[in-house]
């Protein structure tokens, strides 16, 4: 049982890019899903602050639906935030990164590896929680599916970006609150198209220029992030 | 590029030189190590033997000075040298998670070797840990955990060791142990850096002290 998603595919591995980004994520994911207690706590932050709002405002449904949006993206924002310190800081402490940054692989790929796993366990339940959490700010059905397919664009991006400043900030006393400094104004586009998306449709427009340019961010993000992440690895080990 | 450097030398350091803040760790540190050797870095506390293997790795970048592998002047992380070296630091990269054998492989993987669990049992069998085998890396002893990185230079084939401090919580039997692979290694045409304060018996060796 131990071996079968860790073996290395390729004899010679210098080029070998998707096997590489595989590996990662494969390991990345079986290393969290053995604590899965973080997942947990990180998600349940999540549905709590959620649903908080609606407890300290008010139970109107006109106002509620107003704000909704807003709330769900803060909300994914903070909670991927929480979990993006421990994305390079545990494999840095233990000295899992050195290897890494010294292995034949190339490095951008297996970073992008790690990404995608930070993605898929904390990413990806955020998405498939919103259309439940969205219940209890009175959406409607059309507002409820643009906000989950913009949240579905939208986290890859707060994961890509977020894996620069997690890089960016190893090996730092305060990491963590320099992190939320240093992350959170670039998280601001990726709020306001995503948040807007719905209120466009609310408002009788169409959702489509704003996915589109959420869309083209998580391009430009998958294809610069894991380089701009993978050299701030490199420069933390120096 | 083909270089200068002489010709059988494998890796090679010349005018190598750290500062660390303002204080200057060494400098003009040369040395070759040709093939079937091992150089044996001795020093006191703080002389700069980590550093001067972390750049030898190609983790960190010289202040001054230039090293060669086979002939070529390598940068950090240089794709060449990554090929060829097993650095095995302070840090034993194990995952507190995963079983000690599931730790195994993945290190052989991350050095690019290609390993079936079996390959992995024998190895760990080696360094007297099959019985640990399944157990996850947080319960094993520190010198259990140098015995994985043991098990790991044995399994990926890579002809230059780096090794910092390699006998720190090993007992006798451990030494013996990193001292048998030490010698296969050299055997196969490899070659070796090694920072110790224990000297270790190999055929063909040379020291670089640090002041």
């Amino acid at each position: 049982m131990a071996a079968s998603i860790e073996s290395a595919p390729a004899a010679s591995v210098q080029g070998a890019v998707l096997p590489a980004v595989a590996w990662a994520l494969a390991r990345d994911l079986k290393i969290s899903l053995r604590s899965k207690a973080e997942l947990g706590i990180q998600l349940l932050f999540y549905v709590i602050v959620v649903t908080l709002f609606p407890l300290a405002t008010t139970p109107e449904r006109s106002l509620l639906a107003a704000i909704g949006p807003g709330v769900l993206w803060v909300a994914a924002l903070l909670a991927s935030l929480l979990s993006l310190s421990r994305l390079f800081a545990a494999d840095h402490a233990d000295g899992t990164l050195e290897q890494m940054a010294l292995s034949p692989w190339p490095l951008p790929a297996l970073v992008s590896g790690k990404i995608a796993a930070h993605w898929l366990t904390t990413g990806l339940p955020i998405v498939l929680l919103a259309p439940l959490l969205s219940a209890q700010y009175a959406l409607e059905r059309d507002a409820m599916w643009i906000l989950t397919a913009a949240l579905l664009i939208g986290t890859p991006i707060l994961s890509l970006l977020g894996g620069i400043g997690a890089a960016l900030t190893l090996g730092l006393r305060g990491g963590g609150t320099l992190l939320a400094l240093l992350v959170l104004p670039l998280y601001v586009p990726i709020l306001i198209f995503g948040a807007g998306s719905v209120d466009a449709v609310r408002a009788g427009f169409s959702a489509g220029p704003h996915l589109s340019l959420l869309g083209a961010g998580l391009l430009v993000a998958l294809v610069g992030a894991p380089f701009a992440a993978a050299a701030a690895v490199r420069v933390a080990l120096d | 590029m083909k270089s200068n450097g002489s010709p059988s030398a494998m890796l090679e350091g010349d005018g190598l030189a750290a500062v660390r803040g303002r204080a200057q760790l060494f400098a003009n540190v040369g040395f070759r190590v040709d093939a079937c050797q091992t150089l044996f870095v001795t020093g006191p506390n703080g002389s700069g033997k980590t550093t001067l293997l972390r750049m030898l790795a190609g983790l960190s970048t010289p202040t001054v000075g230039i090293i060669r592998w086979m002939g070529n002047t390598v940068a950090p992380f240089d794709a060449r040298l990554r090929e060829d070296v097993a650095f095995a630091g302070h840090l034993p990269a194990l995952k507190d998670e995963l079983s000690a054998i599931e730790n195994l492989v993945v290190l052989a993987a991350l050095g690019g070797e290609k390993v079936t669990t079996e390959q992995a049992l024998l190895a760990l069998d080696r360094v007297a840990l099959s019985r640990q085998r399944t157990l996850p890396a947080r319960v094993l002893s520190q010198g259990q955990r140098r015995r994985i990185g043991l098990a790991r230079l044995a399994l990926v084939n890579k002809p230059l060791w780096i090794l910092d401090e390699p006998t720190t919580a090993l007992d006798s039997d451990g030494v013996a142990l990193l001292t048998t692979l030490l010698c296969q290694h050299l055997d196969a045409n490899g070659c070796a850096v090694v920072a110790t304060h224990q000297p270790l018996s190999v055929p063909r060796f040379a020291n670089l002290a640090l002041a």
